[in-house]
């Protein structure tokens, strides 16, 4: 560039010296051009550089917001996953304990009614016992009905304590999202750092289905029907 | 009657099916998005849908106005019983022509009170 620049101003005295105009006006126009030129690469670098800058600034900002907001955000929603499985856990527990001691209530006294059934088929059992393995017969069948009767009615709530599956599914997936766009923006921060932008991968701040309401975190800023109640009461506003 | 139960999470399928098991509807039909339901709706036979709102593919919504766009589907019952809980999704879904939402967690007594009453209406 140097050496150009120095042999086009030579070129140049040579020619004014000579009095020669139109060898003159070219030369300086290529002069000015190559000045030009200089001036648009620097124009060019200095306007990549501010680029870089603000894509560092914006990556830096959302870094801070998603460890000012949804880092503790995310935090209460694994608490809230925490609490969901161990209720289901404890539902599960508490309907086992109940079931258990039913169950083997009942298999007691038929175990105790079978081996008097046998003594009566072989003929070995005296009236008055046969009157009183009648009564205690009876007494086994009504407590069957209601012994299976709770049986049922903890094997569904056994059932419905599974729900929490579907639930903190729903909320650990958006939590693996969060933690996945946290990667991609320390990523591009290395890399510009590194001045080597590569391609700008785009990130979804926020899912489009909000998903399951967790208390304390999603109902804050209202909005959100809480209960199955909101939900009938907003729907019979609808004329529902 | 047979109901098609579309949930992209199969615990939440299983719960459903038991449930409705226990009010005596034991022809169920599973699919896990809108997407694999609309052939199975498509196809015929299906008197009720059950359905989640937030899957892979194509979603509640998406499919509720799938079938309420076809003329051989538009007047099959629909209840939606999701996660989503925003109120504008709750009228996002009555305007597309739910018959009933229900949110998770439900209570068996919740998802029995909706049916029944999506039933009440249909024959009365």
């Amino acid at each position: 560039m140097k050496s150009d620049l120095l042999s086009l101003a030579k070129d140049l005295v040579a020619a004014l010296e000579k009095g020669d105009e139109v060898v003159a006006d070219g030369l300086l126009d290529e002069l000015a051009g190559l000045r030009e030129t200089q001036l648009f690469k620097e124009i060019g670098r200095l306007t990549r550089q501010l680029h870089d800058t603000m894509v560092s600034f914006s990556v830096d900002a959302k870094i801070a917001a998603m460890t000012e907001h949804d880092i503790p955000d995310a935090k209460e929603r694994l608490q809230y996953v925490i609490h969901m499985t161990e209720e289901a856990a404890d539902k599960t527990l508490t309907a086992v304990e109940n079931l258990l001691p039913i169950s083997q209530q009942l298999n007691d006294q038929v175990a105790l009614l079978s081996a008097k059934w046998g003594r009566f088929l072989d003929r070995e059992m005296p009236l008055d016992e046969f009157k009183s393995m009648s009564s205690e017969i009876s007494r086994h069948f009504k407590e069957s009905k209601t012994g299976l009767e709770q049986v049922q009615a903890g094997l569904n709530d056994i059932l419905m304590a599974q729900g929490f599956q579907d639930i903190t599914g729903q909320i650990i997936r958006r939590v693996i999202d969060l933690v996945q766009e946290l990667e991609v923006s320390m990523v591009k921060l290395i890399s510009i750092s590194g001045r080597k932008s590569g391609d700008q991968a785009s990130t979804q701040a926020h899912p489009e289905l909000p998903g399951p309401v967790v208390p304390g975190v999603d109902d804050r800023e209202g909005g959100v029907a809480t209960s199955q109640v909101d939900v009938d009461d907003l729907l019979s506003s609808l004329g529902f | 009657m047979k109901i098609l139960i579309v949930d992209d999470f199969s615990t939440m399928r299983r719960i459903v099916k038991n449930l409705l098991k226990d009010l005596g509807f034991t022809n169920t039909v599973e699919a896990d998005d809108g997407k694999s339901a609309l052939p199975i709706l498509e196809k015929g036979g299906i008197d009720f849908l059950v359905t989640d709102w937030n899957m892979p593919g194509m979603t509640g919504i998406d499919l509720l106005r799938a079938v309420r766009a076809n003329p051989h589907l538009a007047n099959l019952p629909v209840l939606m019983v999701t996660a989503e809980a925003k109120r504008e999704q709750i009228i996002m879904a009555a305007q597309a022509g739910v018959n009933g939402y229900v949110i998770k967690p439900f209570t068996a007594a919740t998802l029995k009170e909706k049916i029944e009453k999506i039933f009440e209406r249909i024959d009365g």
